[in-house]
């Protein structure tokens, strides 16, 4: 198996491409609905987490009606959790005010904010993450542009894309050479040092190569994609229906409400 | 106007760090010629490559595709002509699948969709990867890459053809298919190689390089046999020439 399968970038390419409803949909709209669900994520005040679990919906019918598998999603997720963790963490040791106990354990605001910052953490990436499974990194370049952002920006981020895979897939091979001849000892930190200089060596060797191949047939910076989905009338429907659930959702506490009128309708 | 001919005189080129590559080299290929480049690593080939679509400036000296001088402004037209099959298809199949790969250039040429796609089926069907049109290019083997990388320049319907190595990596079986190609195209061919048993099988013409100059042009059959300039030059006589004796 080669690194970059294990990596799964390229298996995301492969999801695009199959017929689902989801993918179907126009790139601008699912990347403006996509914005704005992590827009409306973030706004939350640092001590929610109940309000938040509506906004599962999204990431999860993006997932589901796009045939992405779930497991893939976490996956990926978790490969980028420390650096959410690494913000989270210091939440419990700073904020100590209790804000609820329950029976003898005392619940501090720094854990609710924590839970919190996880929760955002695990809606946006996956949302993000579905996003691109379901659309496609070269169309959602082109949505992006079409959307206003600029080329520079987009080719950047395209180009960035393109190289995580081959460059993880050098790392891959150097790290087997390396493990082959190491008589079965730990890797250590200076050789790690020294393979990370060669890795970006070697990339900046492959970038370049690759940028001739393109010059080579005509690459002016923009890149341009056959299939270009149409906007339709189901865009538009998707794109309302979502916004108004986000601002439902933001406005209403729609979990407790719900928690409520099943309380309500119990008594 | 026909941009069949190539016409390379007196070029000269050193990178930024010193290192000449090319010092002098001159040469002139006719329409429908096909020649090889050969000469042991570090001879200049790919540096030579890289001028004949405007990818390197000329510092000295001129390259000449059909009518046009290329230049920085020329070398849009230039790279219409000249199509360049890089070394490693990795580099050069950078879309997420085969069939977007291959409409990359003619998208980049500004023609319609349609024609596109016409483009795109054609270059497929003449290097038989039809069936792989959906599949991502670096799921291929090898060989299967090999051709998809001729199609994508295919698809830009050059006028001649450029490859580096275009035998690197193959089976024998993949190498045979691509050798058959190679022979039915009825473009100009410039082909970089090692490969000598290929040049001799697809090349009427020889050009030998060696530390950035041409040491030698012929026919294939009467350069390869000379064994001396063959050993003098990092290269050696193929098995398939053993018997020839040059004159």
């Amino acid at each position: 198996m080669k690194f970059a399968d294990w990596t799964g970038i390229g298996r995301m390419d492969e999801m695009a491409r199959l017929a689902s409803p989801v993918q179907r949909l126009d790139a601008r709209g699912k990347a403006v609905v996509t914005l704005a669900f992590i827009v409306a994520v973030m706004s939350f005040p640092r001590h929610e987490v109940s309000a938040l679990t509506p906004f599962l919906l999204y990431p999860i019918a993006l997932i589901s009606l796009g045939r992405i598998p779930l497991w893939f999603i976490v996956k990926k997720t978790i490969v980028a959790a420390p650096f959410a963790l690494a913000i989270a963490i210091f939440n419990p040791i700073i904020d100590r005010a209790p804000l609820a106990s329950v029976g003898p354990l005392v619940v501090t605001g720094g854990w609710v904010s924590f839970a919190s910052i996880m929760f955002r953490f695990v809606l946006t990436v996956g949302a993000a993450l579905a996003l691109v499974a379901c659309t496609g990194m070269n169309r959602l370049g082109a949505a992006m542009e079409q959307l206003g952002i600029p080329r520079a920006f987009v080719v950047q981020l395209l180009f960035l894309y393109r190289y995580l895979f081959v460059i993880s897939d050098h790392a891959g091979k150097m790290t087997r050479s390396a493990e082959l001849r190491s008589g079965g000892r730990p890797l250590g930190f200076r050789l790690y040092g020294s393979m990370i200089g060669h890795l970006l060596l070697r990339s900046m060797a492959r970038a370049e190569r690759v940028h001739r191949a393109m010059v080579a047939r005509g690459f002016d910076g923009r890149i341009r994609v056959l299939r270009q989905t149409r906007f339709q009338w189901r865009d538009a429907l998707f794109i309302c229906g979502c916004l108004a659930l986000f601002a439902a959702a933001r406005v209403w506490n729609l979990a407790a409400g719900l928690g409520q009128l099943l309380a309500g309708g119990a008594s | 106007m026909s941009h069949h001919l190539v016409e390379v005189r007196d070029l000269s080129f050193a990178y930024p760090d010193g290192t000449e590559a090319l010092k002098g080299v001159s040469f002139r290929i006719g329409h429908g010629g096909s020649v090889a480049l050969i000469g042991g690593n570090g001879a200049g080939k790919s540096t030579l490559l890289l001028h004949l679509n405007g990818y390197l400036a000329t510092m000295r000296g001129e390259v000449r595709i059909g009518e046009t001088i290329v230049t920085r402004e020329t070398a849009a037209l230039a790279r219409r002509a000249v199509g360049v099959v890089f070394q490693d298809p990795d580099d050069q199949l950078f879309m997420p699948t085969v069939a977007e790969d291959v409409a990359f250039g003619p998208l980049n040429a500004g023609l319609p969709p349609a024609q596109v796609e016409t483009l795109v089926a054609a270059a497929l069907e003449r290097v038989g990867m039809t069936h792989l049109r959906e599949r991502p290019p670096y799921r291929l083997s090898a060989g299967e890459k090999r051709a998809v990388a001729i199609a994508t320049v295919l698809a830009m319907s050059p006028d001649i053809l450029v490859m580096d190595e275009p035998s690197s990596n193959l089976d024998p079986r993949a190498r045979r298919r691509l050798i058959g190609l190679l022979q039915s195209f009825e473009h100009t061919k410039i082909i970089a190689t090692h490969d000598l048993e290929l040049v001799v099988e697809v090349c009427r013409e020889v050009l030998v390089m060696d530390a950035g100059q041409i040491v030698a042009q012929g026919p294939t059959v009467e350069l390869l046999s000379d064994e001396k300039l063959m050993l003098a030059h990092g290269l050696e006589r193929p098995h398939s020439l053993r018997h020839v004796q040059p004159h």
